[in-house]
């Protein structure tokens, strides 16, 4: 199969390469782009470690073809760190509250969660089990994934109220 | 999993993507939010020459709401579906059962016509448009015509759609205001396919209910619009003994199957209790 011209932004930057139509975006990403921030977990659509933010969506990069993202704006977690290259809220706040263990499922919890509190800046427990039913985690019980998120939403409202 | 390869194309307006589907016949399928389709095509279960991905079509997309009835594009995704105020106010069945879909990445992508045109089973709305009396509109080479969703399913991926046909919208009357609703589903973990699921819309006026539709979902190789359960209700006031009656009428009118999600008679049993509790909350909403 001919290969397609792809152009799209990814993380803010503008990127250009051939690919065939059916790579994957995961593969895009990862095995092109070499940002391995999202993960091939299931393959499956199911576990949501691929998740990126297409157009300001949260999807599972495994289910994509590039040729479907062509001219998109993506995000992945790479491209969730602040300015300076610190850990941003989520990031730290998932740290802080050590909202992992094995850390695998964390690229696709961060990038969801940073939709999901844009979307909802104030969710409560039970809207952030909803929110993230989209992305599976097999260690923590999610217990403390969704004390990162209630604390993160904490942080960010109240840095937001002293913007303004 | 990789898919075999294809041809990529993205059309801009229907007629052209009408084209590409009748240059290529069998060898060619629309694509939209894909998450049914692309699965297929990783495990290579589909093998395709040619993949016609419908995003840049503009005419498929948005919700457009009138007194009588509302028009949805078929590119419309169930994240629309669950946000937009306008239709959670004019039909707000659909965004619960949109609720019940999948998972949030899914009902980004995922569209209301690539799950009523899909003919699986297993999704939610085709049920709930039987429910709701919606009608699919249809283009293809002969021009457009309109099918009722209650006649579009024939068996499991197999519907009234033609091969060189494109769903476009999907057309359904606003109910009478003060109608009861409820999308009760039965999963075996969030994200699954229904056990059993159950649509539920009823009209009530002066204490008696006139104007009652029931369909039920993954019981049967298509959705089954139960026509005698909702006859079993309109008329009554209601009570136990007419919702009884209905609840019956529903289960004789499905023929699930055995699989992973149980044994017949299970599904049965499961499909009796939601699709009371679906009656009980219509009833209880109905004003």
């Amino acid at each position: 199969m001919a290969k397609s011209h792809i152009k799209m932004t990814v993380n803010g930057k503008e990127v250009e390469a051939l690919a065939e139509a059916r790579t994957l975006l995961i593969h895009f990403l990862r095995e092109d782009l070499k940002i391995t921030g999202p993960h091939i977990g299931c393959d499956t659509s199911h576990c949501g470690a691929c998740t990126v933010e297409i157009d300001g969506k949260s999807v599972k990069s495994c289910t994509v073809f590039v040729a479907q993202a062509n001219g998109a704006n993506i995000t992945t977690v790479e491209g969730l760190v602040n300015a300076d290259g610190s850990l941003s809220v989520i990031q730290e706040m998932f740290r802080e509250h050590h909202g992992l263990q094995c850390g695998f499922c964390t690229p696709g919890m961060i990038t969801r969660v940073h939709r999901l509190l844009l979307e909802n800046p104030t969710p409560t427990d039970e809207e952030i089990r909803f929110g993230i039913a989209g992305n599976l985690c097999r260690c923590t019980g999610y217990q403390n994934i969704v004390k990162a998120v209630r604390a993160s939403a904490e942080i960010l409202n109240t840095t937001q109220e002293a913007a303004e | 999993m990789i898919p075999a390869g294809f041809e990529y194309h993205r059309p801009t307006d229907i007629s052209s993507a009408i084209s590409i589907l009748q240059t290529h016949g069998d060898d060619a399928r629309v694509l939209a939010g894909g998450h049914s389709l692309i699965p297929m095509m990783k495990l290579r279960m589909t093998d395709l020459a040619h993949l016609v991905d419908l995003q840049a079509i503009k005419v498929l997309r948005g919700i457009s709401i009138e007194a009588q009835s509302v028009s949805i594009g078929a590119m419309v995704t169930q994240h629309e579906l669950i946000t937009d105020a306008g239709l959670a106010a004019a039909i707000p069945i659909i965004a619960e059962a949109s609720l019940q879909i999948a998972d949030p990445q899914v009902r980004y992508v995922g569209t209301l016509g690539g799950n009523v045109a899909n003919g699986d089973p297993g999704n939610d709305m085709p049920g709930l448009m039987q429910c709701l009396g919606a009608s699919y509109e249809l283009v293809g080479p002969n021009g457009i015509r309109q099918v009722a969703a209650r006649d579009f399913y024939d068996s499991a991926y197999f519907t009234a759609r033609e091969d060189e046909e494109i769903l476009t919208r999907i057309h359904i009357p606003v109910p009478i205001p003060g109608t009861g609703y409820a999308y009760e589903k039965q999963k075996r973990k969030i994200g699954d396919y229904a056990t059993a699921a159950s649509a539920v819309l009823i009209t009530v006026e002066g204490g008696s209910c006139t104007a009652a539709s029931i369909a039920m979902t993954n019981l049967a190789d298509t959705p089954i619009w139960a026509e005698a359960a909702g006859a079993a209700l309109i008329g009554s006031s209601l009570y136990d003994v007419a919702c009884s009656s209905a609840v019956a009428a529903a289960i004789n009118a499905i023929d699930p199957v055995a699989d992973n999600r149980g044994p017949v008679a299970f599904k049965k049993h499961v499909a009796a209790v939601i699709l009371r509790r679906a009656i009980d909350r219509a009833i209880a909403r109905a004003t």
